[in-house]
């Protein structure tokens, strides 16, 4: 059994450990209203823009000439997948429940023979990534100097990835995040950008519109900006989750270690007084030897 | 009153203005400025760096916008924009950063025509605001 002098030591190395856990919790909790709050409030924008898209998209004439960005130019060989995990770690299982997801779909891309490219934002996927997809990866982002997810960022991927469609590169290009649902629950998302895939959404208006300029000259502009909206979306759900995550798995440590402290105190208490009792059945035997 | 409908402007980070009692907008659309009132055939239109003018009954406002799409359904205008900054709020210092900023865009030389257009757009508006 561990001396007493051990025990205390481990108990004060469990209570310090959560009161570390515990910042962290307090921490995540108000940055995750924060960025819950960002997240919501960006909902309305992607919303529309993707209302927008849609009614457009089924106003055109015609398909065959539409943008390449909505209908993709007919191959499907290259994939492009960007991974969007977060700087930091200590946030439960939100970086492995994307590489996860992503992982998967890699594999069923690689089966089928097709070519896969990789562009990792966020330090954590790059790290858990490139042991397995090191030759894959051909771009890391990383946004650890800004505090918070912004636009400008997204912009800057978003540019990013329709430089290198427009330069061939790849044909389809997919978006992994995870989507806040509450503080519990984030499902690692899986979003093909390239070609547009709005298959399955119910178009509401029938209505026809007025264009100005021509319905091919607005989607050509706004399908650029609708990569980078979504990319946006994304880092915003992103900073959600992660933030969520984090408080989850910071209070089930708390937890932990509260019940860690507890056990360890019992211990020490016994051996304790199992010490004293040992000494005084030494003492008492001996006076009765006498 | 019947002559109104409603505006709101979006940018990727929040809701930047709702107002529904607004008389007329004016947006600097792509192929020139557009007003719009009440019962306007719905449209869609994107737009270049110019000033947004909101006229309503509670005062009119001015917006510097720098891109964006509008749609305009059902007497309601959306107005979708990245970059967008109050006028009334605007001060000097910003207005010379931009000014800065746009300057350094126009005098590029590997950007293609349309951006060139626009930066020099850009330009030519800050210029009118000083």
């Amino acid at each position: 059994m561990a001396s007493l002098d051990d025990l205390k030591k481990r108990i004060a190395s469990v209570k310090s450990t959560q009161k570390i856990t515990k910042a962290m919790k307090m921490v995540a909790a108000a940055k995750l209203r924060r960025a819950q709050e960002s997240a919501e409030k960006g909902r309305p924008y992607s919303e529309k823009m993707n209302n927008v898209i849609l009614n457009l998209s089924n106003g055109i004439s015609d398909k065959e000439n539409a943008p390449k960005l909505l209908s993709g130019n007919g191959q499907e060989k290259t994939h492009l997948c960007v991974v969007m995990t977060s700087d930091r770690g200590l946030c439960g299982g939100f970086n492995s429940n994307i590489i996860k997801k992503a992982k998967s779909y890699f594999a069923k891309i690689l089966d089928e023979g097709k070519e896969l490219k990789i562009i990792t934002v966020g330090s954590k996927g790059n790290d858990q990534l490139k042991r397995v997809y090191g030759d894959k990866i051909i771009e890391n982002i990383s946004f650890k100097e800004s505090k918070n997810a912004n636009y400008f960022d997204a912009d800057k991927v978003g540019k990013m990835v329709i430089e290198k469609f427009e330069a061939g590169e790849f044909d389809v290009c997919t978006i992994f995040y995870n989507q806040f649902k509450n503080v519990i629950t984030q499902i690692p998302q899986a979003q093909q950008i390239i070609p547009l895939n709005n298959e399955g959404e119910e178009n509401s208006s029938e209505e026809s519109y007025e264009f100005e300029p021509d319905e091919d000259e607005i989607l050509s502009n706004l399908l650029p900006k609708n990569i980078s909206t979504q990319i946006f979306k994304a880092m915003l759900e992103n900073s959600a989750s992660e933030q969520g995550s984090r408080m989850s798995a910071m209070d089930n440590a708390t937890r932990n270690a509260g019940e860690m402290v507890d056990k360890l105190t019992i211990e020490y208490n016994r051996s304790r007084q199992a010490a004293i009792t040992k000494e005084l059945i030494e003492i008492i035997s001996g006076a009765e030897s006498l | 009153m019947s002559e109104e409908f409603k505006v709101e402007i979006v940018n990727p980070e929040k809701s930047f203005l709702v107002k529904d009692d607004v008389s007329e907008v004016v947006v600097p659309a792509f192929e020139g400025e557009m007003g719009i009132l009440k019962d306007h055939i719905s449209i869609i239109s994107f737009l270049k760096p110019g000033i947004i003018k909101i006229l309503s009954k509670s005062g009119d406002e001015n917006y510097y916008v720098e891109d964006g799409i509008v749609e305009f359904k059902n007497n309601n205008l959306s107005i979708l924009t990245s970059t967008i900054f109050n006028l009334a709020d605007m001060d000097k210092s910003k207005q010379q950063d931009l000014l800065k900023q746009a300057e350094e865009e126009a005098n590029k030389t590997d950007i293609n025509d349309q951006s060139k257009y626009l930066a020099d757009q850009k330009l030519e508006v800050l210029k009118t605001l000083n």
